[in-house]
């Protein structure tokens, strides 16, 4: 039997000042048992209250789930070690309780230690936000928190709410499209995500309509040995546009935090879809204990003359494994791919993406700038495919690596098919170290080392991070050098 | 301002390669000193010496900046103190802006010296200002530093950068290699204007060209790690005439 009030306080740990996003915050958490069964879904669904349809579309998900663990089918073509993970020592549920033992309705009933903990997060969830100009989600542990300037957009017939609420509200857009873009047997951890997903957010932009503000989702695990499995799903309709950002933190835990989400995103007929990710999941001690394994499925399909662009900074998790992607269905759609990979101490990333070319005119751009230090180990995997419909198309791939310290590893892995003779394909890659002499140059105008070194990596990071919105852009300078303290000099 | 007694200097990489020999100088405030000498005399690697340059280990003898060591100071720390360097080959650094660039290095100078930081405004104004007066191509320094700029182009960068920092101490490493008669009129003008009572230029350079747009206190000949030869003005006529030939053994 499954006990539904197992509710666990949690008290925080935290010495490590490295992090500085490791606090853990003490609210009462609502969690099911440790492991995964049918129950546990069946559990999980009951209390999003959803739709038969969708318990059916887990439990299919869970059996094809549970078949691929048992012929061993969990992924171990990428560049990354870590321990086996035990599947059953995870809890696939956990709920911050509020005090009326009911989701909050508005911001005076989410729990106060919560607001606490997103004002050190530096989430402005009140009336700041305004100026700010951003709408969060907020997803804590599973549940999402609260959705400012819902009103505000749904006069414009926007849709932006948790998934859970979308499930009750706007359960035709849902069956829709949820699965469209990454079925629940596209892979492993999809399957395990469809199965057992707790909630993420959901987004819908009308016909023609432009979405007047950033929409923004901050994604943070506080539970210890909890998983989190969100579920994003994005649909612009035809002739619309909207810039999403994701953003994600996790305190300090000496054990591995397994995180296993997907992203789908679906662009009709000329519509565009900016979606930026600053990804500081908590990298792992520096001797590499703990640390978030992040390992994630993000795919678009653009329709036709529609654009979809990804851009990320990626500067956390113990363990990065994550290739959004684009599948180029529409002709003349357009897919585009920035990236920086910042892997320090222990960290692994095997990172990139697949641009998968269908229609014709349709056009790639990938730009992926890795970043290895200390013990790092960073690996671009990316694929272009050029179907045999797609006439005319056009990649171009430019891979960058950069290296600090002589214990780190690079590595490039494009993998490029090509049926159909008309594309036209670009791959430019380097590898470099920082130079003496860039150095010299700067500390002789007056800035200190790290100031230099902290300049001359963002300035190489340059042309991914200025397609960063403002903030954002900042936010990620300062992330990238806050990771690499220590690493320099 | 500057006072050097007998520095001995040679590659921090290979203890057995002797660059300089032996050099005694002595820099007062408001003065201009050239430096000239034969290619591989030790120019160049006196001026980065003088700037902290780690590719160099000094075995011996003292640099002293208005009465203080500067021995033991890395690059930035003397930046702070208001040296600075016109670099001969000004590296390429992709995706800093100049602007962006100038603005951290004034800022670090403030937070060292407990100065007041120069508001955005305030220094969008200055930086302006300085593009037009050095003659830089405004779309050119809205690029990375240096990069796909011309000779000429990074010297100018280098006349900006000097005009903005204001440094107390300017070293000039061959500055005019390299560039035309309009280039090197910019440059002797960067130089000429920020002469002052408080500011010192030492001037490295082969030819004497430049010095016929400055017109220094002092010149000194730097010939095998070595000064073999301190006067006036007319000693670089001199060297211009005759060549570098008969300080050679």
């Amino acid at each position: 039997m499954i006990n539904k009030n197992n509710t666990i306080s949690r008290k925080s740990e935290l010495s490590n000042k490295d992090y500085k996003w490791g606090f853990s915050t003490d609210v009462e958490t609502e969690l099911a048992p440790k492991g995964l069964s049918e129950d546990i879904v069946r559990l999980i669904s009951s209390k999003k209250k959803e739709p038969d349809w969708l318990l059916e579309w887990r439990l299919k998900a869970f059996r094809h789930w549970v078949d691929l663990e048992d012929k061993d089918m969990e992924p171990n073509w990428a560049r990354v070690q870590y321990p086996r993970m035990d599947f059953q020592d995870i809890y696939y549920y956990a709920a911050p309780v509020s005090k009326k033992d009911k989701a909050p309705n508005s911001m005076e009933e989410v729990d106060p230690e919560m607001l606490e903990a997103f004002e050190k997060l530096g989430i402005p969830l009140n009336e700041r936000e305004k100026l700010a100009g951003v709408a969060v989600d907020a997803v804590f542990d599973s549940v999402s928190i609260a959705t400012t300037f819902g009103e505000k957009l749904s006069e414009m017939g926007i849709i932006f709410c948790s998934f859970t609420e979308a499930t009750q509200k706007h359960p035709e857009l849902v069956k829709k499209y949820l699965g469209s873009v990454v079925p629940y047997t596209d892979n492993f951890y999809a399957s395990l995500n469809s199965a057992v997903f707790s909630d993420g957010s959901f987004a819908y932009i009308p016909p023609g309509v432009k979405c007047p503000m950033e929409l923004m989702t901050y994604f943070r695990i506080n539970t210890e040995g909890s998983g989190q499995f969100e579920r994003t799903l994005i649909i612009a309709d035809k002739g619309s546009y909207v810039s999403y950002l994701e953003g994600c933190t996790a305190p300090m835990r000496k054990t591995s935090q397994l995180h296993a989400a997907v992203v789908e995103l679906v662009a009709l007929d000329d519509s565009e879809i900016k979606y930026s990710t600053i990804q500081n999941w908590f990298p792992g001690t520096k001797d590499g204990e703990g640390g978030v394994y992040n390992f994630v499925t993000k795919r678009g399909r653009a329709e036709s003359s529609a654009k979809i662009s990804w851009t990320q900074v990626e500067t956390g998790s113990a363990i990065t494994w994550k290739y959004p992607s684009v599948i180029l269905k529409g002709d003349n759609s357009v897919g585009e791919f920035f990236s920086v990979a910042l892997a320090n101490n222990h960290q692994q990333a095997d990172t990139g993406t697949k641009m998968i070319h269908i229609g014709r005119n349709t056009k790639s751009t990938i730009v992926s700038k890795g970043i290895s230090a200390g013990k790092g180990s960073n690996t671009y995997r990316g694929g272009v495919q050029i179907m045999p419909t797609a006439e005319n198309a056009t990649n171009h791939t430019q891979c960058d690596s950069l290296l600090i310290g002589d214990q780190c590893g690079a590595h490039t892995v494009p993998y490029i098919q090509v049926r159909n003779p008309s594309a036209k394909l670009e791959h430019e890659a380097s590898t470099s170290k920082v130079s003496d002499d860039q150095l010299f140059y700067l500390m002789s105008r007056g800035l200190s080392e790290e100031e230099a070194h902290h300049m001359i990596i963002t300035g190489w990071s340059r042309d991914v991070i200025k397609e960063l919105p403002f903030e954002f852009a900042i936010e990620a300078s300062q992330l990238l050098k806050v990771s690499l303290e220590g690493a320099v000099g | 301002m500057l006072k050097i007694s007998d520095l001995h200097v040679g590659l921090t990489a290979d203890n057995n390669v002797k660059i300089l020999k032996g050099i005694d100088l002595d820099v007062p405030s408001g003065e201009v000193h050239a430096i000239m000498g034969p290619n591989g005399g030790g120019k160049s690697t006196f001026a980065n010496v003088l700037m902290g340059r780690p590719d160099y280990q000094i075995t011996t003898g003292t640099i002293e900046f208005k009465g203080e060591s500067i021995l033991d100071l890395p690059p930035d720390a003397r930046a702070h103190l208001g040296i600075f360097m016109a670099f001969q080959y000004p590296v390429e650094i992709p995706g800093v802006r100049p602007f962006q660039f100038l603005k951290a290095a004034l800022d670090s100078r403030a937070d060292a010296t407990g100065q007041k930081k120069l508001s955005a405004r305030e220094f969008t104004k200055r930086f302006d200002e300085k593009v037009v007066q050095v003659g830089i191509n405004a779309n050119l320094i809205k690029r990375s530093l240096n990069e796909g700029f011309s000779g000429g182009e990074k010297k100018r960068n280098e006349i900006l950068q000097l005009e903005i920092l204001q440094p107390v101490l300017a070293i000039m490493d061959e500055t005019d290699s390299g560039l035309d008669v309009d280039a090197l009129k910019i440059v002797a003008e960067g130089v000429n204007s920020q002469r002052s009572p408080d500011r010192s230029f030492l001037i490295v350079t082969h030819y004497q060209r430049l010095l016929n747009y400055i017109k220094p206190d002092r010149v000194h000949i730097l010939v095998d790690g070595k000064i073999v030869e301190t006067g006036g003005p007319e000693l670089a006529v001199k060297v211009e005439k005759s060549g570098y030939k008969e300080y050679l053994t």
